[in-house]
């Protein structure tokens, strides 16, 4: 993958707004903004009601995959364009789970959201209703999601890229500062994980910095050793899918794994080891 | 519920801190006014004194923004259509809901 397979820019969705292969979906955290307005003939996709399994802490399944691209009018053979807010956290972490079930047509909107706002392009609030498809979905590719027996198994081993803020992975803090700072998990950092935030990937209007600069970021400034599998975490899996997204469709490394268990899973285990304190 | 300098929270702000422990909470709320007008459209982002982006969250309807962080000092930064980039020193601390209006 490059740069130019997995990424569009505004001006590209704004001249595919009416194109019948193209379906822009909005992806949230908070999802009620889709509802306040968004981009012209976007379906919405809530993060936790429609990717999450509403009892298990796991992803829908296949059948459940299938079920909800079929209902939001999405056919194997659409160019699906993810965007959202929070820098498109969410949207990278669909972008993931659409990979995940085999959609290889999918892109996200560099900026998200954000960008798409602060250059005050159109909103709209009316919702296109798209026909219904019949959606099939490959078997779940998990090579690119990793659990927490193998994340145990790496420390020290593999490259472990910890993308929470600099406090989160300290220990000073316990969730983003958008979030109230309540958890009954161990503060920490998972040993050996290099903090590399996320946030080092994107522009202040959340765009990608460009390839050099990432390369230099996660090579140079971090010493990742591209030539050992990494995994990426964070707090639940949506940032780490925003690194997974930069390192695996962006710089070419096919070895990298997204675990979505994350800090919430791994700061609650009993026996594993964690650090405390800042970055070495 | 203290408040650090005596201003009475807006709608979307109060609501923000609904059920909220403010004593286990190191709270940084804000509202962002152009012309005298809320903006509506627009982030507040919080970085720590190292220059670390930590948070982000849309202006709501009524400008405002909330942040818990941390005992310490933060950087609030406002982005806003035209190119608007604001920041905006704070000194948050738990049990303190912390005030910054941002004019832009």
């Amino acid at each position: 993958m490059s740069r130019s397979d997995a990424l569009v820019d505004a001006d590209w969705v704004e001249a595919h707004l009416a194109d019948p292969g193209v379906v822009l979906a909005e992806v949230d955290e908070d999802t009620s903004a889709y509802d306040k307005g968004h981009i012209r003939n976007a379906v919405k996709i809530d993060w936790k009601e429609d990717l999450q399994d509403p009892v298990r802490r796991d992803f829908v399944d296949k059948t459940g995959f299938e079920a909800l691209l079929s209902a939001r009018g999405i056919s194997n053979d659409d160019t699906v364009v993810l965007y959202g807010g929070n820098n498109n956290w969410f949207a990278a972490y669909a972008f993931w789970y659409f990979k995940l079930y085999g959609h290889d047509k999918v892109k996200l909107l560099d900026g998200g959201r954000k960008k798409w706002e602060l250059e005050s392009r159109e909103l709209v609030e009316d919702v296109t209703p798209r026909p219904r498809r019949s959606y099939v979905a490959s078997e779940p590719d998990t090579s690119i999601r990793a659990f927490r027996d193998e994340v145990v198994a790496a420390i020290g081993k593999r490259n472990l890229v910890d993308v929470r803020s600099p406090d989160e992975f300290s220990g000073k803090l316990l969730a983003p500062a958008h979030l109230p700072q309540e958890s009954a998990q161990r503060p920490g950092h998972i040993p050996t994980a290099k903090n590399v935030p996320w946030a080092k990937a994107a522009n202040d209007d959340g765009t990608f910095r460009s390839d050099g600069d990432l390369r230099a970021l996660y090579a140079d400034e971090a010493g990742l050793d591209f030539g050992k599998d990494t995994i990426a975490y964070c707090r639940i899996g949506e940032r780490s899918a925003h690194t997974w997204f930069v390192l695996h469709e962006l710089l070419g490394q096919q070895n990298v794994k997204n675990y979505d268990g994350s800090w919430t899973e791994y700061g609650s285990l009993v026996g594993v080891p964690i650090e405390l304190g800042a970055a070495g | 519920m203290s408040d650090g300098c005596g201003a009475p929270a807006g709608g979307g702000a109060q609501a923000a801190l609904a059920g909220i422990d403010i004593d286990r909470q190191a709270v940084v709320q804000g509202t962002v006014i152009h012309n005298g007008s809320a903006v509506s459209t627009g982030y507040a982002r919080l970085l720590n004194d190292g220059g670390d982006f930590v948070a982000e969250v849309p202006l709501g309807a009524e400008g405002e923004f909330t942040f818990f962080a941390a005992p310490g000092t933060w950087t609030v930064r406002v982005l806003a259509p035209g190119g608007v980039s604001v920041d905006r020193v704070v000194s948050a601390g738990y049990g303190r809901i912390v005030k910054v209006d941002v004019v832009i």
